[in-house]
């Protein structure tokens, strides 16, 4: 896959404060990519940069190949979805939607099909009249995507644009975004704090913190082998406990050692173990490998939330039986569920 | 129910006001227009009016001139004052309103010492050789007091209704592919439209029946028709049943030119529903 934006070195200041920090990053063509990150992270600052909105203190914006970074918004082969949609609200449905044709003239026989045919992609066939003031926020949201799509951009880039929306509409829409991505077959770039909303849409997501990039990687990976302590954190509850790696495939922690599937540290180098709460086993104490006393008990719909004291430290584990608190559990953890990081300098 | 009643009386000694000091005078005027100086019924006041049809006229264009210049000058102001910050905007706004707090007598007698043949700008040009200018005594004089008093009552209600356009609807036009010019003429104006409605009628008004301005900064040979109906109360000319008359006419035209404004709003506001 070819790169189709990417960002070289850019770095932002707000009222003396660096917001993006000598941020470089390759977005390649085709791909849905997910800003991760906490608010402040300069994950919606990065999209402004793509989109034109802001002109980065130093640093480049290339666009296929070619450097933009002086270039206009409305000069960008790039739409936005906004996070308030940011709708026309004296225009129509129809006349929102064909805001951008209309401004390249257009003539009106190529326009209305164009229009309608978005419309009807977006499930909002038969909507062409309605006032803006009369939609839903979903329904609003299918204008605002339709008004972006309909000018063929190379790169859609949507800035939270599920935010103001209620949680079983913001799974569908979800669900639809990749849809559109995957028939339009273009570029999405997409930003959002939601973590589980990044897993389930991206082809890559790229983790944000402070104006720097954390990690970089597919959502199995991000979850799977997060690369420090902040992803580990950022993207769903793990454990996080100190350890010592004894040898390749031992390491130990909490006071006893463990096989696991990495390899290539130093003897003896201090690391941080990552282990996801629904990847400790509970069994009999007599037979586990760590045994914790249960603090917290708490009922989360499809599985229970444990806070389990090991050894002094608080454990968060998921399971789908539920122990009582005050008892006395055995936990086993399996090779593949120890994730290795090198401990981060303080 | 009780609160619709209770809001009826309280709104009672206004309407009771309007009936005595609006309503009753109004009906006087109408009296004295259709009457001559005998109190007899006749239309020669209205059907006389035509001979002033030039100062009518004059009175318009100048008002008009003035209207535009102001929502010319006023537009660019009240975006920029809708994108400022709150803390600055209350400041700005202040600004905008100090003039206001000096009598409106003074801030044009002010403007007669600037613009006279040997006043502060031809003093200041001639330092450099230049002029002097006649400036005072012309419509051009006039329309710049009507622009410099009533400017501030172009820029409120433009600047309100711009603090409700979200930047965002700018950024998007921009984002589709607007340059400032598109931007100006498909989002902003049709957005402002309510604010330049009201800054056109507030602005307008005034100036079609100002006298003072004329009088101070346009000389004899700028007379308005403020002036006209003024010379028939106070003046010279002391003819109640005319100026009467005159007040009547200028009245309808206001009327017209109000109704027009405020239609043109409401069609686009149901273009919008």
């Amino acid at each position: 896959m070819n790169e189709i934006v990417s960002l070289k070195d850019i770095v932002v200041d707000f009222d003396g404060e660096r917001v993006l920090d000598g941020l470089s990053l390759a977005i390649h063509d085709k791909e849905f990519v997910t800003f991760l990150g906490p608010s402040g992270c300069g994950k919606t600052t990065t999209l402004r940069v793509i989109a034109g909105f802001l002109t980065p203190k130093s640093g480049n914006v290339f666009f296929d190949g070619k450097d933009i970074t002086a270039l206009p918004p409305y000069k960008r082969q790039v739409n936005t979805v906004f996070q308030k949609y940011a709708l026309f609200p004296h225009l129509n449905v129809y006349e929102n939607v064909a805001f951008g044709l209309r401004l390249k003239k257009l003539p009106e026989e190529t326009i209305r099909p164009k229009v309608l045919e978005m419309l009807e992609t977006v499930g909002l066939k038969g909507f062409e009249r309605r006032s803006i003031n009369q939609l839903s926020g979903g329904q609003q949201q299918r204008v605002a995507i339709a008004r972006s799509l309909v000018n063929q951009p190379r790169v859609l880039l949507l800035d939270e644009p599920l935010g103001a929306l209620d949680l079983k509409l913001r799974k569908e829409m979800q669900l639809e975004l990749k849809r559109l991505q995957r028939e339009m077959n273009i570029t999405f770039v997409y930003v959002t704090h939601d973590q589980e909303e990044a897993l389930t849409m991206s082809d890559t997501v790229v983790v944000m913190n402070k104006g720097n990039i954390q990690q970089i990687g597919s959502p199995q990976d991000i979850y799977n082998e997060p690369c420090n302590a902040f992803v580990a954190n950022f993207i769903g509850d793990s454990n996080i406990v100190d350890g010592i790696m004894e040898k390749d495939f031992l390491v130990s922690f909490a006071g006893r050692e463990f096989t696991c599937v990495d390899r290539g540290f130093k003897m003896r180098e201090p690391v941080q173990v990552v282990i996801r709460p629904e990847d400790v086993a509970i069994v009999p104490p007599s037979v586990g490998m760590l045994t914790g006393l249960v603090r917290e008990v708490i009922f989360k719909g499809v599985h229970f939330e444990m806070h389990v004291d090991v050894e002094g430290k608080e454990w968060l584990i998921h399971s789908t039986q539920a122990s009582q608190p005050g008892e006395l559990i055995g936990m086993n953890i399996g090779p593949d569920e120890i994730h290795i990081m090198s401990r981060e300098e303080v | 129910m009780l609160r619709s009643k209770a809001s009826r009386w309280a709104a009672a000694p206004y309407l009771v006001w309007m009936c005595i000091f609006i309503v009753v005078p109004l009906a006087i005027v109408v009296w004295y227009a259709l009457t001559d100086a005998n109190g007899f019924f006749t239309l020669a006041n209205l059907t006389g009016i035509g001979r002033y049809a030039s100062v009518f006229g004059r009175s318009l264009l100048l008002a008009a001139e003035a209207t535009v210049i102001c929502l010319v000058l006023a537009f660019p102001v009240g975006y920029f004052l809708s994108r400022l910050r709150a803390n600055k905007q209350h400041i700005m706004l202040m600004l905008v309103m100090l003039p206001m707090w000096m009598n409106f007598l003074l801030r044009t007698y002010a403007w007669m010492t600037l613009l006279e043949k040997n006043g502060l700008i031809n003093k200041l040009l001639g330092l450099f050789g230049i002029g002097p200018f006649n400036m005072i005594n012309t419509s051009g004089a006039v329309v710049l007091g009507m622009v410099y008093n009533y400017l501030p009552y172009m820029i409120l209600p433009l600047y309100t209704a711009m603090t409700k356009i979200d930047n965002s609807v700018v950024e998007a036009a921009q984002d589709l592919g607007a340059n400032v010019f598109q931007i100006l003429l498909r989002v902003l104006i049709p957005l402002a439209r309510p604010g330049i409605a009201t800054g056109i009628t507030m602005v307008f008004v005034p100036a079609v029946s100002t006298f003072i301005i004329s009088r101070m900064l346009g000389g004899g040979a700028n007379l308005l028709i403020g002036d006209l109906i003024e010379l028939q109360f106070l003046g010279n000319s002391y003819n109640l049943n005319l100026g009467s008359a005159m007040s009547l006419v200028l009245m309808v035209i206001v009327l017209l030119c109000m109704s027009f404004t405020s239609s043109f709003d409401e069609e686009e506001m149901e273009g919008v529903m």
